[in-house]
Formats: structure tokens, C-alpha cells, sequence
């Protein structure tokens, strides 16, 4: 064995006239070999430590001995017998030993038991449905508020908050709803071209552009984009204790934040709704044209078959979407939790709860519609 | 007598040469050069906003200086390539200003990652080293809280017992004694000067304390914020009696009048 070998570390239990001695030995160092524990330990604190053998140490040592200590004496007793230890591993013992006046007694989590745990996360879902009528209600009166003037934003934030939802989501909602459009078209002409009715693709993309496809495709693509940037803004605002900061200052967070974004969104939907209508029967036209149909008679079918009624269907959900998005990107942000992660959760919920209520609005309206015969 | 760039004191933990930082064109402080010795405890003072922080992220390397060179042990910091960098930077230990705690985990997952990462620790000696680390800092018992449940300044101490997770060779605290009671800041220098002393390790603090700026450091800097670069280098305590550059003494005593004893007739 060459003689530069580290010894490894040894901790062993001694019984000497009665009394507890832990004779420690050899480099206790993380990366090298594990302790040796000889002896059987005692259930109770060492009264004197031998410590002649004992060779470097890191962090290990004192975890070692504290962990003992704390498993066997009162935690708190600033008496356990430290004598022996070298005076610098004594003082790091002392230390760890010694407990802070603000003590953690009694502030131990208890583990909760799988009952408790059932019936916390069924109330949590009950107290979800609070929040989001509250937060309707609120949003509520918010806008009135906002009507009789008493309601105080920044114009700019405003603006700002237009500006990121409306024309900034052009590029994507242009993309979109031009290929929804381009595949609407392709799928027709197969079934229609059968009956020798290719004409007919015209009706097909425009009505079901109009009806439905154009609003639910914006709606979700805002839901992904505006909803989770409403979420995740507010959230970091949240958890930047900013929030409080802005009640402090006397501002109403909801009337500062909540409302402008979704008067934002209220504004911007049917505009982008009416585009993407638009450009899904340009999209249509494309196939069309490249089965044969000359433009200008597309035009006409479409023209034909979207009565103002049908296109006005679209564009008087969408209001109703685009209040949705907002109040479920506003509502987890503003209720978020009070770190990074909680911002990265409510984004997630935001995204998903937007696109539920989009969905579920949309079956309660064609229901009506079609109680209505619209 | 030999030029100190070019030969380095042979302990010279940390030698800085002629550095300057700078965001952009926005220049930070320019021409700093100091050296800190192995086991010192090393304090950067300054006034707010003059490039303490910036100063702490050249150090730890995550930032590149404009100008200049950080040289460890005598190897240049700056130059070397990524993987011995990484093998430095295994060494230091570092506190954020504000804690920078991973949100997600609980304090004692914070403190056991490094440890699972770097070490082949088994769980039960993992879990011993993150309740000794946090009895160090006065928080055991908060093992299962996570940063967002507990202050701001357990926040930091926390944020300390992280650092020293891998008993680290060079520690590095920014603002460490900001948002601790005095009794908890006291406790604070305390931990400090054991863990220089049982482990050998070199500690680089900025802080503002001046009582425990006189308690624990023995070199400090001065980072003067009128003229972008450094005020004095030296022990705390002679730079407020004997420092020629009246803005540290100033700052030294907290702009209190110089007492008669030490005013130098004009
Ligand atoms: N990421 C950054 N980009 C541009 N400038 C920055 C950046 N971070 C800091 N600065 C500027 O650099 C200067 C120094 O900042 P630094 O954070 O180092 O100050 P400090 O001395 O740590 O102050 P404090 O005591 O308040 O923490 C400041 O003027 C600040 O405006
Ligand atoms: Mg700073």
C-alpha cells in the first residue's frame, strides 16, 4: 500500500468508564470512500470525542455528526457536549446546533392523507367556478365603470396591448385560415366533383369559413398566442409583488390591467374575424381556380350562398370569444402563485381553459342558432 | 521592483488586471486591479449602482470583460477554454443579489441538486448535508418549504446555504447581509469566518454593512462611482482612518463628520 493513501474516513463508538466516546478518524471528504461506522450507536449524544486520527474533512463530517444528534437528543439543547472536536469543526457544530430566535417549531408540514387530499382538490374545482363568475362579474362591472368614465387605465398600455393582439397576429392568422380555407376547398371538390357539382366548393368553403370555421380557427390561434401572454404577463406581474405595488399606489389592478386587455381583445376579434373570413374564401378560390373554376364566378357563388345573416353569425361570436380569451388568460394570471413555476402553470390553464370555454360557447350558439332556425 | 502584471503575487487567489466592464458602449467601471489573496475575506463596497454585482459576474465568469484579464492562480480566467473554465467554476459557490432560488423546488431539493449532480453521495449522506447546510444558515426544519413560502430574508439565507452546498473553494455573496435582522446578520459574519477557517475557503462579498464589513473583512476594494473606477484597495479599517481618498473615508463612516483626532491639517 504506498503510504500517501488517504485513510478512509471511520467513526467508531467507545464505551470509557461509562461515558459515550466517538473516536472519529481518517479524510472525511465527499468524493472518497464512504464512513466506516464501528460499534453500535448509542441513543444518546456522544459526552467526549476522540479525534487524534483525524485527518482533513469536508462538509460531510459535521452532516454526519448533526444527523446523529439530531436523531438522538432534544435539537434544541445548546448544551450537548461538544469536548474534543478540533475548535474550527466545534464551532461549525455550534453553529448548526444553535437555534435562531424566529425557531421552525411547530412548523413541521404534516403529511396530508389521501382523503384530505381528495377532498381539497374537489373544492379547489368548486372554488375554480367561484373565481370565474367572480371574475365575470367583475369584469362586469369594470365596464361599467369604464362607461360612466370612473375607470382609470393608461391609454398607452392600451394601445400597446391593441397593437400585440390585433395587427401583430396577422402573419399567423393570414397563414391559417388560408390553408383551413385551401382544405375545406380540397376535401369538397372530391365529394362534389362526383355529382359533377364542383361549382358548389364555393358554398361549401364560404358558409362553413363564415359560420364557423374562420371565427373558431381565430380564436384558438388567439387563445395560444393573447391568452397565454395575458396569462404569463400578469402572472410575472403577480409574482414581482408588482400587483401589490400598483393597490398601494391606489389603482384598481382590475380596471389597470383586466379591463383594457379585454377591451383590447372585445375590439380586435370581429376585425380579425372578418379577415380571416376574407382570406379562408381565398383560399377556396385558389383550389378553385386550379379545378376550374374561373374567379370571378367563384366570387358570384359565394356571394350567392353568404347572406348577410350567415356572415354576421361569425363576426357576433366572436365578440364573445375574444371575452373569453382574456377573462381566462386575466383571471390565472392575476391568480397565480407567487413564483416562476406558478407563471409557467397559469400559462398552461389559461391556454386550456381559453380554448374549453371557445369550444363549449360555440355548441351553446349552434344550438341556438339552430333553435332560432337562423 | 518586477511589474506586478506580468507576475502575479505566488497566492494571489484571484488576480484582476486592468479590467474594465461595460454594457455595450456604456462603459461600468474601467481600469480595476486588485488581487485577492487565498483565505481572505474580501469585500467589494461601493455606492448603489456603481458595478458591484457586474463586478461579482465577471468574477464567476459570466461575463466577458471589455478590457483586461481575471486570472486565477496564476491561470488567466478569460482566455482559458470552456472545459477548464467549467473545472473553475465547479469551484466557486455563488449567492445572487436576490436569491435566485429555483422556484419549483423545495428548499431542500435547491441545495441537494448541486450535490446529486457533482457527487455519487448516497441519499441518506445527500440528505444529512442539506439539513447540516441549513442548520448553518439557521433554517432547519424548512426543508420541505418551497421560496415562495417563506421571507425574503430566509430567502437569502437560503440563497447561502445553496452556495456553500459543495463547500465550495471560493465563495461568492452578493448582498448577503440585505434583509437580515442584526441578529441574524451577526450569525451571518459568524458562519462566515468558521467556514473560512475550517475549510480554507476564499469569500468575495459585496456588501454594504459597514459593522460587519469591519467584523470579517481583511481586503476590500472601493468602487467609486464618481470617477468609474477604483477608489482603494486595502483593509477596511486602516482605508477609514488612513485611505488619501477622501470618498472612502466618507463612505467608510457613513458620511459622519472625520473626527478631529484623524482630520489631517489643512
Ligand atoms: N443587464 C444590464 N444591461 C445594461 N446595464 C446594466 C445591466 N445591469 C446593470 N447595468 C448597469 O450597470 C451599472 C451597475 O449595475 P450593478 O447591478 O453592477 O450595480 P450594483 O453596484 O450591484 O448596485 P446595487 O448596490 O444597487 O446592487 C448600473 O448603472 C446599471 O444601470
Ligand atoms: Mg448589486
Amino acid at each position: 500500500m504506498p503510504p500517501n493513501d488517504p485513510p478512509p474516513p471511520s467513526a467508531c463508538w467507545k464505551q470509557e468508564d461509562g461515558r459515550v466516546v466517538l473516536e472519529l478518524s481518517g479524510d472525511w471528504r465527499r468524493d472518497g470512500p464512504a464512513p466506516v461506522i464501528e460499534g453500535e450507536p448509542p441513543d444518546q449524544a456522544p459526552d467526549r470525542y476522540a479525534t487524534d486520527a483525524l485527518g482533513a474533512f469536508d462538509s460531510t463530517l459535521p452532516a454526519f455528526l448533526l444527523a446523529h444528534l439530531r436523531g438522538v437528543a432534544n435539537p434544541d439543547a445548546a448544551d450537548t457536549p461538544l469536548d474534543g472536536l478540533p475548535p474550527d469543526l466545534r464551532g461549525l457544530m455550534e453553529l448548526a446546533l444553535a437555534v435562531p430566535e424566529e425557531s421552525e417549531s411547530g412548523r413541521k408540514k404534516k403529511p396530508a392523507s389521501n382523503l384530505r387530499t381528495l377532498g381539497k382538490r374537489a373544492l379547489r374545482i368548486w372554488a375554480g367556478f367561484l373565481s370565474v363568475a367572480e371574475f365575470v362579474g367583475l369584469s362586469v362591472l369594470a365596464f361599467g365603470r369604464l362607461l360612466t368614465g370612473r375607470a382609470r387605465f393608461r391609454g398607452r398600455d392600451f394601445w400597446m396591448i391593441l397593437q400585440e393582439c390585433g395587427p401583430q397576429a396577422l402573419p399567423i392568422v393570414t397563414l391559417i385560415n388560408f390553408l383551413i380555407g385551401l382544405i375545406l376547398a380540397f376535401v369538397g371538390n372530391v365529394q362534389l366533383a362526383s355529382f359533377g357539382a364542383s361549382l358548389y366548393v364555393a358554398d361549401l368553403v364560404g358558409i362553413a369559413m363564415v359560420r364557423e370555421m374562420g371565427v373558431v380557427m381565430t380564436a384558438i390561434i388567439l387563445s395560444g398566442r393573447t391568452g397565454a401572454a395575458f396569462a404569463a404577463h400578469l402572472g410575472s406581474m403577480k409574482a414581482n409583488e408588482e400587483i401589490d405595488a400598483l393597490k398601494t399606489f391606489g389603482f384598481d389592478p382590475f380596471d389597470f390591467l383586466v379591463l383594457p386587455r379585454i377591451l383590447a381583445l372585445v375590439l380586435m376579434m370581429p376585425l380579425l374575424t372578418i379577415y380571416a373570413n376574407v382570406v379562408g374564401i381565398l383560399g377556396g378560390m385558389l383550389v378553385g381556380s386550379a379545378v376550374g373554376i374561373p374567379p370571378v364566378l367563384y366570387w358570384n357563388e359565394t356571394l350567392t350562398a353568404v347572406d348577410l345573416t350567415t356572415a354576421s353569425l361569425g363576426v357576433f361570436k366572436s365578440v364573445f370569444f375574444g371575452a373569453a380569451i382574456a377573462i381566462s388568460g386575466c383571471l390565472q394570471g392575476m391568480h397565480a402563485g407567487n413564483s416562476s413555476a406558478a407563471v409557467g402553470q397559469a400559462t398552461t390553464r389559461a391556454v386550456v381553459a381559453a380554448i374549453t370555454a371557445v369550444i363549449v360557447l360555440d355548441s351553446a350558439f349552434a344550438a341556438i342558432f339552430t333553435v332560432l332556425d337562423i | 521592483m518586477t511589474d506586478r502584471s506580468h507576475n502575479p503575487s505566488p497566492q494571489a487567489k484571484i488576480a484582476v488586471r486592468g479590467l474594465t466592464m461595460a454594457y455595450g458602449d456604456f462603459v461600468v467601471m474601467r481600469d480595476l486591479d486588485f488581487e485577492v489573496m487565498e483565505k481572505d475575506i474580501f469585500v467589494i463596497m461601493g455606492g448603489s449602482g456603481c458595478g458591484k454585482s457586474t463586478l461579482l459576474r465577471h468574477l464567476i465568469g459570466l461575463r466577458e470583460p471589455a478590457k483586461g484579464s481575471i486570472l486565477y492562480e496564476g491561470k488567466d480566467f478569460t482566455a482559458t477554454d470552456p472545459a477548464e473554465r467549467g473545472a473553475f467554476i465547479q469551484r466557486f459557490g455563488v449567492m445572487y443579489q436576490s436569491g435566485a432560488l429555483w422556484s419549483s423546488l423545495t428548499l431542500a431539493e435547491n441545495i441537494a441538486l448541486p450535490i446529486e449532480e457533482n457527487t455519487s453521495l448516497p441519499p441518506k449522506a445527500i440528505q444529512d448535508l442539506v439539513s447540516y447546510k441549513l442548520s448553518l444558515v439557521g433554517l432547519s426544519g424548512y426543508e420541505d418549504y418551497y421560496p415562495a413560502d417563506i421571507s425574503g430574508g430566509m430567502n437569502k439565507r437560503a440563497g447561502i446555504a445553496r452556495a456553500m452546498a459543495l463547500d465550495p473553494d471560493i465563495l461568492f455573496l452578493d448582498e448577503p447581509g440585505a434583509g437580515l435582522d442584526p441578529l441574524s446578520s451577526r450569525r451571518l459574519d459568524d458562519l462566515i469566518l468558521r467556514l473560512r477557517d475550517s475549510l480554507g475557503s476564499t469569500v468575495v462579498i459585496v456588501t454594504h454593512e459597514l459593522a460587519s464589513i469591519f467584523a470579517i473583512a481583511n481586503n476590500s476594494i472601493f468602487l467609486d462611482t464618481a470617477t468609474r473606477t477604483q477608489g482603494a484597495t486595502g483593509n477596511p479599517k486602516q482605508l477609514r482612518d488612513h485611505s488619501d481618498n477622501p470618498a472612502v473615508r466618507t463612505f467608510l463612516r457613513r458620511g459622519e463628520d472625520e473626527s478631529p483626532s484623524s482630520n489631517s491639517p489643512s
